[in-house]
């Protein structure tokens, strides 16, 4: 026994060889590793992995847990390189495992300032890596690259002020030599931005603010000097395409949130999908969902590329479940709208128009008494990761259904540092699962997994849940989807169909993506409830 | 034992306030709904910016000064002399200080209220006090922290005008044939937790069910039931129930 596991640690350690990009971009061919937030350059969180499929998975079983001494929701994605499997304990411990047996192997513990005031949780989403240096992004706005052999820090960059409401969630990505990230801090009137870092040195590439200063394209959408506080944060991973040398990135509403009176005009880049040049951050291309928003409709949701077949060729796409509640197909080589519809029940708007552009429905805004209006200002969606499966063509969706709330409108100044909301829209279902058991009617909403078709925005089939979902998805190579929900179920279903195939319950909720690794050929899949990280593998 | 405790949390409040007897007290209840309730609202909290019934007033803090008030008025304000004796008027200040001494809780009507509660009304048949009664409609013990005097007066009237999502009750048909009724604790994509008339606390799965129903309040309304001080003492009784 004491040989054998000393043999596999010497075998582990053995393979773990330099995590260069060439391995991150061709991360599909070793499905054994999960190399970036989203499982791949292309955020499909999809997995080539097979072992595990609809006629054995009867046999999954848990083969391992890891506790958070954390009491925060524990949002992080692994990622796994040659057996070892690196995650965040909330809010900025990293901590590296063996992901066979799930012993740990070293924490890196990194005490945010006191002055760190993220809006929504001392959350975390996860890690980056690239040759032996993992980094993460701090709710105190830092940016720290760790040896991940030993846990050590080797550079701590501060990228903005937390006492300003600067923070940061998301995990990085890593795009050649580079390091990029975004700012969290919608709710606090910041100017948000998109920034690269040298993986080396931690020295700032390029930064890409996502409101446009004076004299800049697209300042003229902003009234008076409302892009100064016009939040546009990002806390959601993007995603690259290495033959258009784009990256792609989802920013989030502007402030404040429910009150747009002062900050007249499309309010750009906020809630758009910007294209990114990788190497100097110039805005290539954008696409605006939701135009003046007032819903806090963030697009922060994962940027998905694909190739499909369309109408008889070969189409470079992105798709998008996005949180105002319509799905979106676009071409991601120059921005354009392909497809376009509600994934979800939407009022706020009647339907896109031919550029993909929201018609907005009469009355259906903020008032001073609340105006009832769908969806939520959790969205139709919001960060739970979506996947893509090349092997059924679907896209899937997390989705909140039937979901409303009065949204209020009230006056508010911006102090820095002070929540910047202008009004309030409270619906029957807490945004964040409390100590309450779920008792709450369904007339007040439900999870669904929505399967998209992305040539046509229709539904080709959905499973249904009694409470919302706030897990992400992940689907493999052998047709099976993972995902989760706030009940802390952890369910398998047919990704062809949605029937149910495996259910399995961890005592609570489900707030990360499910993951898949293999060890020696051995396949597992990890998915976060409550305070623990859950592997399991057939018996 | 359980009636005995409650019994000395309410005469507690009682003998709280030595300097005022009950039947002043309870002749200041009375004055108080004829002159002063229309405006001041049951709970004295119907004007904005005013709330009488916590001891802390805006332009007097001694009983001579509030007699003064009620009696006089207050000029330049909407308040209005009363057509009431000194006597009459210390009646009246001796019933807010009550109230206030007990928490906003007029002790004597829900001493009678209780009374209504567990006889003529039966409500302990089917709610749950402090460990006695029922378990096929909400525990009330806690209750007068949760609602306003209003809101309870309402469901006790008009019992399915609201229904909060955690009330609701539940029937679920097994595949089996048998039946199940009781009051929903909680439910998910696959089960249902509910607890019977008997207190049984039974989790169902979903799959077994042939039939899940949400069925509407089995609570009778004691409209007509209860004369309007009975109804009146029954909201007092319920505003004091205020846990532990």
């Amino acid at each position: 026994m004491t040989r054998i596991a000393f043999a596999f640690v010497l075998s582990a350690t053995a393979l773990s060889a330099q995590v260069s990009f060439e391995r991150i971009l061709h991360s599909g061919h070793e499905p054994q590793n999960w190399l970036s937030y989203s499982g791949g350059v292309e955020s499909q969180r999809y997995s080539a992995l097979n072992e595990i499929k609809p006629d054995n998975i009867k046999n999954l079983e848990l083969k391992w847990v890891f506790q958070a001494r954390s009491n925060e929701k524990f949002e992080a994605t692994a990622l796994v390189v040659d057996g070892i499997l690196y995650t965040v304990q909330a809010p900025n411990d990293v901590v590296a495992i063996d992901a066979a047996t799930g012993r740990v192997f070293w924490i890196y513990s990194y005490v945010p300032s006191t002055e760190a005031r993220p809006c929504c949780g001392r959350v975390n989403r996860g890690l980056a890596i690239l040759g032996t240096t993992l980094y993460m992004a701090t709710i105190d706005a830092h940016l720290i690259a760790i040896d991940s052999k030993t846990g050590h820090p080797l550079w701590n960059t501060e990228i903005a002020k937390p006492e300003a409401g600067y923070a940061a969630t998301l995990a990085p990505l890593v795009v050649k030599d580079k390091v990029i990230i975004g700012t969290a801090g919608g709710e606090y009137g910041i100017r948000g931005f998109i920034a690269a870092y040298d993986a080396q040195t931690g020295k700032e590439a390029w930064r890409f603010y996502t409101i446009p200063g004076l004299g800049e394209p697209g300042n003229q959408t902003w009234a008076g000097d409302s892009w100064k506080h016009g939040g546009g944060s990002v806390w959601m991973t993007g995603s690259y395409d290495p033959d258009l040398n784009l990256t792609y990135w989802g920013i989030g509403n502007p402030g404040p949130d429910w009150n747009g009176d002062n900050r007249l005009g499309d309010n750009l880049y906020s809630d758009c999908v910007v294209a990114l040049d990788a190497d100097t951050g110039k805005l290539k291309w954008y696409f605006q969902f939701t135009p003046h928003d007032e819903f806090d409709y963030d697009s922060v949701q994962v940027p998905v590329l694909a190739q499909v077949d369309w109408q008889g060729r070969q189409r470079k796409v992105m798709m998008w479940g996005n949180r105002n509640g319509f799905f979106y197909t676009l071409d991601r080589t120059n921005g354009q709208f392909l497809v376009g519809k509600p994934f979800t029940k939407v009022t706020w708007a009647t339907g896109l128009d031919e550029r993909g552009r929201p018609m907005r429905a009469p009355g259906m805004t903020p008032s001073k008494q609340g105006t009832v209006i769908y969806p939520g200002p959790i969205g139709g969606t919001n960060w739970y990761s979506p996947s893509y499966s090349p092997h059924t063509g679907l896209f899937y969706i997390p989705t909140w259904e039937d979901y409303y709330a009065p949204y209020v409108k009230d006056k508010d100044e911006f102090k820095e540092g002070q929540l910047y909301f202008g009004g309030s829209a409270s619906s029957p279902v807490p945004p964040l699962r409390g100590i309450q058991l779920n008792s709450r009617s369904e007339a007040s909403g439900f999870g669904v997994v929505r399967a998209m078709d992305p040539k046509t925005g229709e539904k080709k089939w959905e499973y249904k849940m009694t409470e919302m979902t706030d897990s992400g998805i992940l689907t493999t190579a052998s047709d099976l989807l993972f995902t989760g929900n706030r009940e802390g179920y952890f369910i398998a279903l047919d990704a062809r169909d949605g029937n149910l195939l495996w259910k399995v319950l961890l005592g609570s909720h489900v707030s990360s993506g499910p993951m898949s690794y293999s060890v020696n050929g051995k396949q597992y899949v990890a998915v976060a409830a409550g305070s623990g990280l859950f592997v399991f593998g057939l018996r | 034992m359980l009636r005995f405790s409650l019994f000395v949390v309410l005469a507690g409040a009682l003998c709280a306030q030595p300097n005022y007897r009950p039947e002043d007290v309870r002749a200041g209840a009375q004055l108080f709904s004829t002159n002063c309730m229309n405006c001041h609202g049951p709970d004295g909290e119907a004007i904005s910016g005013v709330d009488l019934m916590h001891g802390k007033f805006r332009h007097a803090s001694t009983d001579g000064e509030l007699v003064g008030i009620i009696t006089k008025g207050i000029a330049g304000t909407a308040m209005p002399p009363a057509s009431l004796s000194d006597a009459q008027a210390q009646n009246i200040v001796a019933y807010l200080r009550s109230r206030a001494a007990s928490g906003g809780v007029d002790v004597a009507a829900a001493m009678r209220g209780r009374t209504v509660f567990e006889g003529k009304g039966g409500c302990l048949s089917c709610h749950r006090v402090q460990g006695r009664g029922s378990f096929s409609a909400p525990d009330l013990s806690n209750i007068g922290s949760l609602r306003k005097p209003a809101e309870l007066e309402k469901s006790v009237v008009e019992p399915a005008a609201e229904i909060l999502d955690e009330n609701r009750t539940v029937r679920a048909a097994a595949n089996d044939g048998t039946t199940v009724t009781g009051k929903l604790l909680a439910y998910d994509t696959f089960g249902v937790q509910i607890i019977d008339a008997k207190g049984r606390m039974i989790s169902l799965d979903k799959s077994n069910l042939r039939e899940l129903t949400f069925l509407s309040s089995p609570m009778p309304s004691y409209r007509g039931k209860l004369n309007p001080s009975e109804l009146s003492d029954v909201v007092a009784y319920l505003v004091s129930l205020k846990g532990i």
